[in-house]
């Protein structure tokens, strides 16, 4: 189902917290709120399951404007970053509980946690107690909760903050892969951009309670609007140096600062960067380089790794022209 | 168990102080059941004449021990009964909504809490003359209840916090109202706050004394507590085996419920202590 906010704002005890903010998401599609903490994620996507109220603004679940509804009767999936398990249930009737509450009938219950279990690979587990399962299966029938109403809208608050690496890993593709199988119009809150950018269709980024840029992973990372997005997206992040620091590149005369990705930087981009290694960080695959320039300014590069370059050293490096991002004295992108 | 042999000072410690509790614990227990030639400390034999209230009345003009009995009864059940239910939904209210003057609530129940009650007890008891209430079981177990609830609310408030808001807001999403949220979702979860608050009020209002003893002197709302001291005082020649067992009696519930449900009561120290 199609997700419209128009001109949303909210406010906590007078102060916008966010501010006239528009955001629509195509059926079936999976979006990102992605931005630093404390721009307003978590207030976006409580509005929209109807925690807070919307102050100001419209939402819309296709032609039906919701934002006046209590949460009862929106019809919106969530699941919470604690996961919010009912602790003294099971795990059958965790997921059965929506189902109880609209007086299902008990066939068509078990029939339904049953294909839920079997979507997220739980069926093993359904007799548990939340407190009896790891991590990730809380986290599957948190889902398996959030879904078994076939709700219009699926809403996912840092899903996967409260996993370890390698989980998080696995739980990344099978929220996706869910959420694919069911169809779903889903809403990712996360600070974490890899997620954003490996799970979903399209990144909302937000800032001081704005969307700052709305687009795709790629085109988001290649073509950010202004030097927020530029430094938000990317890791290791993106240097930024003057126009005099490259004097061999012909800046715009607009151009106060020129963005540099660490994959741009390099001996196989020619010559014309002059500067002392300072710091060497080996990641296995590749070595992460701090360069610092005759002006003092640091600029960052990847290298695959075994380059042979120690701290002190000199080098006399290229970067790729194609590819650097220049930015206005208003830290818009030119 | 090395470590065991560590620990000896402080049994030793422990033992030294609670011996003379024990020796009274022990008297307490086999005068009751035994007689005694004057003077002697030991027993010459085994009698349940001590038990003779149970039976037969005492004397005329006094509530027999039953009737005595059953008014505590419904005293302490009324008042612990009250108390939780009262402070089962004060404390969610406390806990979770954010209503005008929450602060100010907040602050009154600690200080109702820490308040003497003993210095409250002539103006209560003007007031019970007022509604007429004085001299009545419903007085009592009204002013008890009052003076009970503040506390019950603290403990109940504390469990309600350490209950996570998502899984109410959890419970919402998925469409249930917002009774049902408290009811099926939250109550569980704060049974332990439950449990110990109703045991702890009963236990309370089971061994309350100068309430109904100031409050209701009449002998038609007596309570074991003033029925005990109604038996040494009115007594020329007080009997002190008699009042022994009468006392073995009145503690009787109080033990076998502290035995039943230690576990439950501890959890006010637990759970109830993040206010
Ligand atoms: N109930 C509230 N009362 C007052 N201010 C609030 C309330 N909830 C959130 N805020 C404020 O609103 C702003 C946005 O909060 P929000 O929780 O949406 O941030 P977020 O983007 O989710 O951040 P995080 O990544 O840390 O979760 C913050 O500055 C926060 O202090
Ligand atoms: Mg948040």
């Amino acid at each position: 189902m199609q997700l419209d906010l128009i001109g949303f704002t909210k406010r906590f005890d007078g102060t916008p917290v966010v501010s006239g903010m528009d955001l629509s998401v195509a059926s079936g599609e999976m979006i990102a709120l992605l931005g630093p903490s404390g721009c307003g994620k978590s207030t976006t996507l409580f509005a929209i399951c109807g925690i807070h109220r919307i102050d100001e603004g419209r939402l819309m679940f296709g032609e039906r404007d919701v934002s006046g509804l209590p949460s009862q009767r929106r019809n919106v999936g969530v699941v919470f970053q604690n996961y919010a398990l009912y602790p003294h249930m099971s795990v059958f009737d965790n997921i059965a509980f929506p189902l109880k509450v609209q007086k299902a009938d008990k066939d068509q219950i078990r029939r339904r946690v049953g294909e839920m279990a079997e979507l997220v690979h739980i069926e093993t587990l359904l007799d548990r107690r939340p407190a009896q399962l790891s991590g990730g299966q809380q986290q599957r029938v948190a889902l398996a909760r959030a879904l078994v109403r076939n709700p219009d809208v699926l809403l996912l608050d840092e899903p996967l903050a409260n996993l370890d690496a390698k989980l998080r890993l696995e739980m990344r593709s099978e929220i996706r892969r869910i959420q694919q199988e069911t169809g779903l119009t889903a809403i990712l809150v996360t600070h974490d951009q890899v997620e954003a950018m490996s799970m979903c269709d399209r990144i909302a980024l937000m800032n001081n309670g704005r969307i700052v840029q709305i687009d795709g992973p790629t085109r988001m990372y290649r073509d950010p609007m202004d030097k927020f997005v530029a430094s938000f997206l990317g890791n290791p992040p993106i240097s930024f140096v003057t126009p005099e620091d490259l004097p061999c590149f012909g800046a715009p005369k607009a151009c106060a600062e020129i963005g540099l990705r660490p994959e741009h930087v390099g001996p196989q981009f020619g010559t014309g960067l002059t500067g002392e290694v300072r710091f060497v960080e080996t990641q296995g695959r590749e070595d992460l380089f701090d360069i610092a320039l005759p002006s003092g300014r640091m600029i960052r590069s990847v290298q695959p790794a075994g380059s042979g370059l120690r701290p002190g050293q000199t080098v006399d490096w290229g970067y790729d022209a194609a590819e650097l991002l220049c930015f206005d004295r208003q830290e818009v992108r030119l | 168990m090395r470590h065991n042999y560590r620990n000896w000072p402080i049994l030793l410690v422990l033992g030294i102080f609670s011996t003379p509790l024990l020796i009274m614990l022990v008297f307490q227990v086999v005068d009751s059941f035994t007689l005694k030639q004057p003077g002697s400390l030991i027993p010459s034999g085994f009698t349940l004449e001590h038990f003779r209230f149970l039976w037969e009345e005492l004397d005329t003009g006094r509530a027999g021990i039953w009737r005595v009995t059953l008014n505590t009864f419904i005293f302490a059940t009324t008042t612990a009964t009250v108390v939780t239910a009262i402070a089962l939904t004060a404390g969610y209210a406390l806990s979770r909504l954010n209503f005008p003057a929450r602060g100010f609530f907040l602050a009154g129940l600690i200080v109702l809490h820490a308040f003497p009650t003993v210095t409250l007890i002539i103006a209560i008891f003007l007031i019970l003359q007022i509604l007429g209430l004085y001299d009545t079981l419903i007085g009592v177990i009204i002013v008890k209840t009052a003076l009970e609830l503040p506390f019950g609310i603290w403990i109940m408030k504390g469990f309600y916090d350490t209950v996570p808001w998502e899984i109410e807001m959890a419970g919402v999403q998925d469409g249930a109202s917002r009774l049902r949220v408290w009811w099926q979702l939250v109550l569980p979860q704060v049974q332990p706050g439950l449990m110990a608050i109703l045991i702890f009020s009963f236990l309370s209002g089971w061994s309350e004394f100068i309430l109904p003893l100031v409050l209701a002197p009449g002998s038609d709302a007596q309570v074991l507590a003033t029925y005990m001291q109604a038996l040494i005082l009115d007594d020329t020649k007080a009997d002190f085996d008699l009042f022994k067992a009468v006392g073995l009696f009145y503690a009787l519930p109080v033990v076998v419920i502290y035995v039943i449900f230690q576990n439950k009561l501890m959890n006010i120290y637990g759970g109830g202590s993040k206010g």
